[in-house]
């Protein structure tokens, strides 16, 4: 299919930038609603990029919804509640990701080199986990994290991260590692390495493209999870981003500028992470793809 | 190989020895995922089936009311409208996903410049895709000053009539769910995009020879080669629409008139607004007895169509 057709190339080009405009629109609107004044805000032919960009539109949007408490739950006169959103998030992604990485790390290990009784239908029982809708076991967990009072806390969101990973992460990370030349092992067990020390020096560090993939997936699933937010955090203090901005989508409803202002803010550091990880991203899904 | 066969037989208690330790190191390595399954997934479970079983409100003591909220759920006509909303949404997004997700891998599946830019302008909705970019879709369908309406509105105003108000109106709000849901089937491409680059060259050439125009060998050789990947991406669409919940949540509040409260949305209302917490265990082994049902029904059809190579 590689020979080169000129017109098909073309015709290509054109269908591919095409869709492109389409798919990236959205975003390009966003960014222009965002930077707009108030004043033009409703007018119908209004330009998709404003001539006279109100760049301050980012910092009302960051101090549109005020509260009386800080960081540290100090009493506080007008504090950005985005601020504590972001702070929220921020733990939340980073402990889940390491949580999320390390354990189904250990997990896949295990799957790929190790030999115990019963590996193959545990591991069945490790894929099957996917098919379980999530709502089946939400209700009793809601009313697990009740008993010690942990409702409207963070912990709900964070300590199940630490717990396996997950299905998805412990099959990527397996499939990945299954590809890692024994030999290296078997070097390291002549030299008198046992699993553990094999696991961290000789798997972990040859696995960087595959864990970062993982990292980056686990930390914009924390970053956008809603439902987890939604059900455990309901004082101001506690929410995440996700669940601020939709608390105060109603609020900002009638401002679209400080939403889309918002909006483009809890985008950017997703888009800055996966640019750097990109490299990382593509290489491990060439390398433990569909059909690996 | 042969010296490390006779090791082998020669220090045969030893290998047990071996064994028995890698064992132990397994379950150390596995123990996070053990308990895990066990807190999380294993006891939820029961306890969720038990308590379907149940009255409970989470303030007065339950009451065992045996397979009452099962029976209550066929009589249920929001449960009817749920699982109709649910339905007519998959109809809808299953087949627009996995037409567009496959055109834009085939599209992008070409060894020419650029195609990396293109690739990442395709995923980008699906990494974005949360509470801001459905805010950002809340603006893009605006009726007034949205984006599509600016679009549309000199087209329909051709033909003398005024573009849909989308998600306010009853009509038009599932489709619209369905079409920003479809601006996210970057991950999808990902997936065509690796099953079509692991289709031997071959295979086209031979085609190419016995003189199979490009349309014959789309149907002949990608359309079978592909099938176990339609088989995955079909499975994993046909799961996700039967939870779409989020979106709802954020854009529509489940209106206008009800049009948009799926199961999940119905579900997740019983458990955590009106805290009938029996009845939304029943409504969570439904879904679960749905979803395993067509997935069951997948594989049993799928036999049928896909070509294992």
């Amino acid at each position: 299919m590689d020979r080169r057709r000129p017109l098909s190339v073309t015709i290509r080009y054109i269908v591919l930038i095409a869709l492109g405009v389409v798919f990236a629109f959205p975003f390009i609107w966003m960014v222009g609603t965002s930077l707009t004044a108030p004043s033009e805000i409703l007018a119908k032919d209004r330009p998709v990029i404003p001539a006279h960009p109100q760049w301050e539109n980012y910092k009302k949007a960051w101090t549109a919804i005020p509260v009386n408490t800080d960081l540290f739950g100090r009493p506080a006169q007008d504090f950005p509640a985005f601020a504590i959103f972001a702070r929220n998030t921020v733990t939340v992604a980073v402990l889940c990701m390491i949580g999320q990485t390390l354990t189904a790390a250990m997990v896949a290990y295990a799957f790929a080199r190790l030999r115990f009784p019963f590996r193959e239908p545990l591991f069945l029982l490790v894929l099957s986990t996917m098919m379980l809708p999530p709502q089946v076991t939400m209700i009793p967990t809601f009313i697990m994290w009740a008993i010690p009072g942990w409702i409207d806390s963070l912990k709900p969101l964070i300590i199940p991260s630490f717990f396996g990973g997950g299905a998805f992460f412990i099959f990527l990370l397996r499939q990945f590692f299954l590809t890692i030349p024994k030999e290296l092992e078997e070097a390291a067990t002549i030299d008198g390495c046992g699993p553990f020390r094999i696991f961290w020096n000789v798997i972990v560090p040859l696995s960087k493209p595959a864990l970062a993939t993982v990292a980056l997936f686990s930390f914009i699933g924390s970053w956008n999870d809603f439902l987890g937010p939604l059900i455990y955090t309901q004082s101001i203090e506690k929410k995440t981003l996700a669940v601020g901005l939709n608390a105060f989508k109603t609020l900002l409803g009638t401002q679209p500028h400080l939403l889309m202002a918002a909006s483009v803010a809890m985008l950017v550091p997703i888009l800055v992470i996966f640019f750097f990880a990109q490299k990382y991203f593509v290489q491990s899904v060439v390398t433990t793809g569909v059909k690996g | 190989m042969t010296a490390a066969d006779a090791a082998r037989v020669t220090f045969k208690p030893k290998r047990t020895d071996r064994e028995k330790r890698e064992a132990w190191a397994a379950l150390v390595f596995l123990s996070p995922w053990i308990i895990g399954f066990i807190v999380f997934i294993a006891g939820p479970m029961i306890a969720s089936l038990i308590l379907s079983c149940c009255r409970w409100d989470m303030l007065s003591p339950a009451h065992w009311i045996g397979l009452a909220n099962y029976r209550e759920m066929a009589h249920d006509p929001m449960v009817h409208k749920s699982l109709a909303n649910t339905i007519v949404y998959a109809a809808m997004y299953i087949p627009g996903s996995i037409i567009t997700s496959l055109l834009l891998a085939i599209l992008l599946n070409q060894k020419l410049p650029g195609m990396r830019i293109f690739r990442t302008i395709f995923y980008l909705p699906t990494l974005t895709q949360g509470v801001a970019t459905f805010v950002l879709w809340s603006v893009v369908f605006e009726p007034e000053i949205g984006l599509f309406n600016r679009v549309l509105r000199p087209i329909t105003h051709l033909f003398g009539y005024e573009p849909p108000r989308w998600l306010n109106d009853p009509a038009w709000a599932k489709p619209a769910l369905v079409i920003m849901a479809v601006w996210g089937v970057g991950g999808m491409m990902l997936i065509f995009l690796a099953g079509l680059q692991n289709i031997p060259e071959q295979l086209y050439e031979a085609a190419e020879i016995d003189g199979a125009n490009r349309w014959r060998r789309f149907l002949n050789v990608t359309l079978p080669m592909l099938s176990p990947v339609i088989f995955f991406n079909t499975n994993l669409t046909t799961i996700a629409s039967f939870r779409v919940f989020d979106a709802a949540f954020v854009l529509t509040n489940g209106g206008p008139s009800k049009s948009t409260l799926f199961f999940v949305f119905y579900l997740f209302n019983e458990a955590f607004r009106h805290f009938n917490m029996g009845y939304a265990s029943a409504l969570a082994w439904l879904l679960f007895a749905i979803v395993l049902a067509l997935t069951v029904i997948q594989v049993r059809f799928g036999q049928k169509w896909v070509h294992y190579g």
